[in-house]
């Protein structure tokens, strides 16, 4: 049944566009209807799905070049999928202020969802494709049109980086069709065909980065840091939650199951990028003045932990890459939440130095907690579902690259220092610098936390520290879907 | 008391009650004040029932719970105490309802000051009974936290620095620490802390660690020590050992003296704690391959701390490098453990001395030094917050309970036979001279300087003719003494009667000297 959270979501987009041109409030509860239905859905299919691949619907859609309409899900597309549905709910909650043409941004809002889960939920590479490329647009006009920030120029980074990635994307998936010869598209079959070595060692290559250019792979990153700035609360949270994650998933789901032995070729140079990411995003985060780019970089350096996980190419390493989308999904969105939502739309300013001096622990006291609790599990500390994750993937990559395992350490390292600076600058103001400015400034001034965004930080804190103390909800899912016929050629070239 | 999960309770206890006391209205302080010391009595009881409960006789592990919790990983919910861990969980019982005590003046965010200190006790008993590196792992920082914020919200003028500093060289410690776990778990494939001890006195876990990590040329030896080094300097950061100790000082001066009674007396014994539980059990052939620098890294603890302690002119900071010198010992102690004995009798009966002098010393310095910070805070809280050597004088006159109550702790810190300080200092230093006789010889400097200091200080601040500044001074209170009163009559106590503290953890010592000493 977990097809219905796509078709809930492009129903959704449908009562929106029907509805009235200004009437913000129904857009909203419209939205935040739809994006519950699609999060129970999401919720009851994982409850009752089995071990394994399963099924949902199959049937032929161009068959003269055997392109079906397959829709299934395994343990990594189930822990995805929940995320999205999270991310969605808690995103709505969180743009409950929106008054400047609600209705539209509702339906894109919902459009990205619903591709999104279409592509978490696609095992035929042609249908996978076409959902991937449904959720760049509507995130080009999401920040194109309610962002902040020099939002045209992020907006258009954004779209071209996803653009190229796309382009390398189909070039490698026509030429595995053309290949194969097999005359379909599905990924089981592909997965199965044998493919030359000299082919995969530049197939793979090409599919992988064009994925991955979504998932933040260091030095393709750049799009990532200036698209959170520019977009607005809620596309942030989904950019940084959903979004980064289709590309990872996309190389996982794609380029490491059909080209085994180009993985094999290329995984230690991978690697290396994806530990110079989470280095370079944690080094460049502790420069950064505006908070925003902060947890923009924070998001390129916690991406690289999941792209270090893929490369481990054992299951431990594997499972930790899949915890840490999830993980990354909850806290990141959490951390968003508070930045965009909670502290700019009410102090207008990002800039560490002003909010230093608005002694926000004082003014926001919600928020500081929010943010504590966030940062706390962003740094990695245990009981978060974070630590599980980065654990996983540090135990699988001392397997494959002891020395690289040693780098990621000293990233963590730089995480818990920006992390520290920016909770000290932004929450913790000292009183004395600022005497007459906050005097000037009354606290009152500053309008309290909503109902919803309350409901929405609640969401995904107990998100994430249910996952970090009892991550067995979604390791039962993710182990077993390493045994599924996808990753047969995997094992044959000597990796899981 | 078969099958009730008396350790998980007293885990749970603290941090629910933090939960509840963080709920409260800021402006209902004395309800926030109220709720959290009854919180941490409450702890105290529970604590008192383990030691009730315990069969002192066994060297096994007690109140064992054992439950699946991640599969996929091998990982299980496992506590359990044995001597050890029974002594760390009185010693934190203790001192945390005295630190709150001597907190009750804090006027600022009572609830939450008072529900991060219950959230700190939270993470020492998990810290202290949790047998598998996970969930260990969590308590362990689970305690940095509320310890980085209480020292950042209520701390001194340099309060920021302080807890960004505390916090920085902490992680630095626990990140190489979790490196070196994980290295251990990729390949053991287990976070059992028995366990990993078995493999690593078998030495299977060394010839493992090269069949799995095979990293460049290292053999299985120098790999093994490596993976050591990362976890020790976990530990080492935490007690502290020096070179790992530059953070301590401006930490202990900043933190508010309530909260600095918690890191000395507790934190560091995490530390220690580590040592004895982790390093020994599961390097023992690695810690032996570096002993000779570990040991002179023991000894420059001693000797410098206790100098540093002689030079420092802030009462504070004097006691904050003289935690350096305690914590020292205890460390001279735990290296000299690892020595090689064969199966000489003789030795290991000196081993067992060690031992228990190293867990005496861990539970006294725990006491005596929180009496003496807490004694400290109350003379800061009368002077103004000035607590320079030289501001007082001849206090003697005016405060002669407080003089009186000070003297016995500061005397016990020295280790006057009679007091309970005495005992383990000597018989470290006892089992310590056949084991490690240069170590122990030169450490003993560091006993002299501890009574040059410490007489200084009991003669610029309580003798001499009295400061004019502080002729109001007043004496301690009657609720005053009473906090400070218990651990003054433990510390006669236990310097009479070491039996109590030993007969509790004699088996335990028994077992694990068995152990080392193939």
């Amino acid at each position: 049944m977990l097809h219905w959270t796509i078709y809930i979501s492009f129903f959704g987009v449908v009562v929106l566009t029907l509805l009235q041109r200004d009437n913000a409030r129904a857009a909203r509860i419209v939205a935040l209807l739809t994006a519950l239905a699609g999060f129970a859905v999401a919720l009851i299919g994982t409850v009752q799905s089995g071990a394994g691949v399963n099924t949902f619907c199959d049937f032929g859609w161009v068959s003269t070049l055997g392109i079906h309409y397959y829709l299934a899900a395994d343990g990594s597309s189930l822990t995805l999928v929940l995320l999205t549905g999270l991310a969605a709910v808690a995103g709505i909650l969180f743009s409950w202020n929106i008054e400047h043409r609600a209705k539209e941004f509702f339906a894109f809002y919902l459009a990205l969802i619903g591709g999104v889960y279409g592509v978490f939920l696609s095992f035929d590479l042609f249908l996978l494709f076409v959902f991937y490329e449904l959720a760049i647009i509507p995130k080009y006009f999401l920040i194109a049109i309610w962002g902040s920030t020099r939002k045209e120029y992020g907006a258009m980074k954004l779209a071209l980086y996803s653009f190229v990635g796309s382009a390398m994307v189909l070039i490698g998936i026509v030429a595995a069709y053309v290949v194969a010869g097999a005359k379909t598209t599905g990924l089981f079959e592909l997965a199965k065909y044998p493919f030359p070595e000299r082919f995969q060692c530049w197939a793979f290559p090409l599919v992988f980065v064009g994925f991955a250019i979504l998932a933040g792979l260091w030095p393709f990153h750049t799009w990532a840091p200036t698209g959170h700035v520019a977009a607005p609360t809620a596309a942030s949270m989904l950019l940084a939650g959903v979004v980064m994650k289709l590309g990872a998933y996309g190389a996982l789901r794609v380029a490491m199951t059909l080209f085994p032995l180009g993985l094999k070729g290329w995984h230690g140079a991978i690697a290396v990028l994806a530990v110079v990411g989470i280095v370079y995003g944690a080094m460049v985060a502790l420069t950064q003045k505006d908070l925003k780019f902060v947890i923009g970089y924070s998001s390129v350096s916690h991406m690289g932990f999941v792209l270090l996980g893929l490369m481990t190419l054992n299951d431990i390493g594997l499972s930790g890459a899949v915890l840490q989308m999830f993980s990354h999904g909850v806290i990141a969105g959490l951390l968003f939440a508070v930045v965009g939502r909670m502290v700019y739309d009410r102090t207008h300013t990002r800039e560490l130095d002003a909010l230093e001096e608005m002694r926000l622990g004082r003014a926001l006291p919600f928020a500081a907690v929010t943010f504590v609790i966030a940062s706390v599990a962003s740094m990695g500390l245990p009981g978060f579902s974070g630590f599980v994750a980065e654990l996983q993937v540090l135990i699988g990559a001392w397997h494959s690259f002891p020395t690289l395992t040693l780098c990621a350490g000293a990233g963590i390292l730089v995480s818990v220092a920006y992390t520290l600076r920016v909770l000290q600058k932004a929450f913790l103001g000292e009183a004395h610098k600022s005497a007459e400015n906050s005097r000037s400034r009354p606290e009152s001034q500053l309008p309290p936390i909503s109902v919803p965004e309350r409901i929405g930080a609640l969401i995904l804190v107990s998100a994430t520290l249910l996952i970090g103390l009892y991550p067995r909800l979604l390791l039962d899912l993710i182990v077993p879907s390493w045994n599924s016929p996808l990753f047969d050629g995997l094992r044959k070239a000597g990796a899981l | 008391m078969n099958g009730f999960p008396l350790l998980t309770t007293l885990t749970l206890a603290p941090l629910l009650g933090g939960l509840i006391v963080v709920g409260l209205d800021a402006r209902r302080k004395s309800l926030a004040r109220g709720l959290g010391v009854t919180c941490s009595l409450t702890s105290l009881a529970l604590s008192i029932l383990v030691w009730k409960n315990f069969d002192p006789a066994s060297a096994e592990l007690q109140f064992a719970e054992r439950h699946e919790w991640i599969p996929s990983l091998g990982i299980q919910y496992f506590v359990g105490v044995d001597g050890l861990g029974l002594l760390m969980v009185l010693l934190t019982a203790l001192v945390v309802p005295m630190a709150l005590l001597a907190s009750w003046n804090i006027e600022e965010n009572v609830p939450v000051y008072f529900s991060l200190t219950l959230f700190l006790q939270a993470g020492l008993f998990g810290t202290f009974t949790a047998l598998n590196f996970f969930h260990w792992f969590i308590f362990w920082e689970l305690s940095l936290v509320p310890a980085f914020f209480l020292i950042r919200l209520w701390g001194g003028p340099q309060r920021s620095a302080a807890a960004t500093q505390f916090f920085i060289y902490t992680m630095v410690g626990s990140i190489a620490l979790l490196l070196s776990f994980l290295a251990i778990y990729q390949a053991a494939g287990t976070f059992d802390f028995l366990r990993l001890g078995e493999l690593g006195r078998s030495g299977e876990l060394a010839s493992a660690f090269s069949v799995k990590l095979g990293w460049y040329e290292l053999t299985a030896k120098q790999l093994a020590v490596v993976i050591f080094a990362g976890a020790f300097v976990g530990f080492a950061v935490k007690v502290p050992l020096m070179p790992f100790h530059t953070w301590l000082p401006l930490t202990y001066a900043e933190a508010p003296t309530p909260v600095t009674m918690l890191l000395t007396g507790l934190m560091s014994k995490m530390g220690v704690y580590g040592f004895l539980r982790i390093l020994l059990p599961i390097f023992p052939d690695q810690m032996r391959a570096v002993l000779t620098p570990l040991l002179g890294l023991a000894v420059a603890t001693i000797v410098l701390g206790a100098a540093a302690a002689f030079a420092q002119r802030d009462l504070k900071r004097t006691f904050a490098y003289s935690s350096i010198n305690h914590l020292g010992y205890c460390l001279l102690g735990v290296f000299a453990l690892a020595k090689l004995t064969g199966n000489d009798a003789r030795l290991a009966a000196e081993k067992a001395a060690v031992f228990n002098g190293v867990l005496l010393q861990m539970f006294n310095h725990g006491l005596t030094a929180a009496t003496v910070f807490c004694l400290l805070s109350f003379i800061e809280r009368r002077a103004g917050g000035s607590r320079g050597l030289n501001d007082f004088g001849g206090l003697r006159k005016v405060a002669p309970v407080f003089c009186g109550l000070m003297g016995i702790a500061l005397f016990s810190s020295l280790g006057l036979p009679g007091l309970n300080g005495f005992v383990g200092e000597f018989l470290i230093f006892k089992g310590g001279f056949p084991l490690a006789t240069w170590a122990t010889a030169l450490s003993t400097a560091g006993l002299l300087i501890t009574a040059a200091f410490i007489l200084t200080v009991i003669q610029r601040v309580f003798h001499g003719p009295l400061n004019e500044k502080w002729s109001a001074f007043g004496d301690l209170t009657l609720s005053e003494r009473g906090i400070v009163l218990p651990a003054i009559v433990l510390m006669f106590v236990l310097g009479l009667f070491p039996q109590l503290v030993l007969g509790a953890v004699n088996a335990t010592a028994a077992q694990l000297v068995a152990q080392l000493k193939f």
